[in-house]
């Protein structure tokens, strides 16, 4: 881990000092412990604080639109394959250019869940946190504890089926090979009554605060006026009513079909930790399964909804009798 | 507002196509043909044009179900509105459908200029669906407040 770090701030710092890019986005130390926070570098001196671990768990492509706004230069990019994905689906909806922008390709290990170990530790203060390929160790006051990671990691990278970047200008690291474990929840929701499934749905969002850091953390919800705060038309109230949680969630999560990359962004910025992925990873699977179509896999695929194919399955139409 | 399963009147919204549908509507209602009338219609552009945040709206603000109908595929006067649109009204359906509302209670459909028949007999069965599942409570904006007891 340490040896692919150095080699991403020496890449960096070499990119900043013969001025190929002029910012680059990439991963800081957190202020607590497990934690990575997005860290922006515009001089090559500050590159070496710069952090590669199984923490670094945002999906930096959310900052691309704002920063390229009012940028002509290029900006560089650290993209594991979720944000590599959500880079492409930016481009393709063109939002950013492909050639404003550097890519750092490196392939993910899977990231973290750092509440998951913090609940396990219960400790006040961490001294130093150690990683190898399999396992974390993490050194406290009173001694050590180690963590298999393979049982820590997110919900989306257990299920991840493209660790790798698509599309990169460096690549560094080596790329993985893919050990994606099939998601078995959405075919047990599934399998519930109607009833049943309402009553999850309402209950989970009965605790929406609606904060709209699932919004924020998207980096598909680049809207500059989104429908949630939209007053003309004014699609929901403002109130915390459960009946206006439910429309901007199913809203936002639809709107997110065909563009969402599973990258579970979204779960992580939540403060109450609803179970986002649980309805959002329907229609990824759906896209994939109806119409064979997963989003940003390559720059000259169309859009799911920007296209259309003569073959499609129009079964969901009505007949009269 | 208490509404039982007995004295159950369906509120429809029908959006229609300007091109097709809503002429497909004309016609049934010129050559006199009997169709239910919970049907509350909505007159678009275009099939195409319909965000599916106007269906989700119309449930929230008390219709109990939502019809679009648009130009069979082909006779778009847009060429391709229908066609474009078909790939959001199958996964729509599908995640209303996984959450738990009922699929039936949002319906599209190809009805022409030339098929009052079709249209009253579509008209029928959708309200005859919604009928059956009773009104939609499930996130109305007037539904009572529940209480954590």
């Amino acid at each position: 881990m340490n040896e692919l770090q150095n080699k991403i701030i020496d890449v960096i710092r070499e990119l900043l000092a013969t001025k190929k890019i002029n910012l680059f986005i990439g991963y800081g130390n957190g202020t607590l412990p497990l934690k990575t926070t997005p860290y922006f570098v515009e001089h090559a001196n500050s590159a070496d604080k710069l952090v590669w671990n199984s923490f670094c768990s945002n999906n930096l492509a959310v900052y691309l639109p704002y920063v390229m706004s009012d940028r002509k230069t290029r900006v560089g990019i650290l993209c594991k394959g979720c944000d590599s994905r959500s880079v492409i689906g930016l481009i393709k909806e063109k939002q950013i250019k492909r050639q404003d922008i550097f890519i750092i390709g490196v392939p993910c290990p899977g990231i973290l869940n750092s509440k998951k170990i913090l609940t396990q530790l219960n400790v006040d203060e961490i001294e130093d946190i150690n990683e190898d390929v399999d396992n974390i160790i993490v050194k406290f006051k009173d001694g050590k504890k180690k963590f298999r990671k393979s049982e820590y990691l997110y919900g989306c990278c257990i299920n991840c089926s493209h660790p790798n970047p698509m599309i990169y200008d460096v690549l560094i690291g080596e790329m993985k090979s893919i050990s994606a474990q099939p998601d078995s929840t959405i075919k047990e929701f599934s399998a519930k009554t109607r009833k049943e499934r309402w009553k999850i749905f309402e209950d989970e969002l009965a605790r929406c605060i609606r904060c709209y850091a699932c919004r924020n953390a998207c980096p598909n919800c680049y809207c500059k006026e989104c429908f949630a705060e939209e007053t003309k038309p004014k699609w929901m109230g403002a109130t915390n009513s459960p009946s206006d949680i439910i429309f901007f969630h199913i809203g936002r999560i639809f709107h997110q079909t065909g563009r969402c990359v599973d990258c579970g962004a979204c779960v992580r910025a939540c403060p109450i930790d609803l179970n986002l992925r649980l309805f959002t990873r329907i229609l990824v699977d759906e896209a994939k399964e109806r119409f064979g179509f997963e989003p940003g896999l390559s720059l000259e695929e169309p859009l799911l909804f920007g296209t259309f194919s003569l073959s499609d399955r129009s079964e969901c139409m009505t007949e009269p009798k | 507002m208490v509404r039982s399963n007995s004295t159950f009147v369906p509120k429809v919204i029908a959006f229609l196509c300007n091109w097709c549908s809503y002429a497909g509507a004309d016609l049934a209602g010129v050559t006199r043909i009997q169709y239910p009338t919970n049907i509350r219609i909505i007159r678009v552009p275009c099939s195409g044009g319909i965000n599916p945040l106007y269906i989700i709206k119309a449930l929230q603000n008390g219709a109990d179900g939502v019809l679009v109908s648009g130009c069979h595929p082909g006779d778009c006067h847009y060429i391709s509105g229908n066609l474009v649109v078909l790939r959001k009204f199958e996964l729509l359906k599908k995640f209303l459908e996984y959450l738990g509302i009922e699929s039936e209670r949002v319906q599209f459909s190809w009805v022409s200029a030339a098929e009052g028949m079709r249209f009253a007999q579509i008209i029928e069965k959708v309200t005859n669906d919604v009928k059956k599942l009773g009104p939609l409570m499930h996130f109305r904006k007037d539904m009572p407040i529940k209480t954590n007891e």
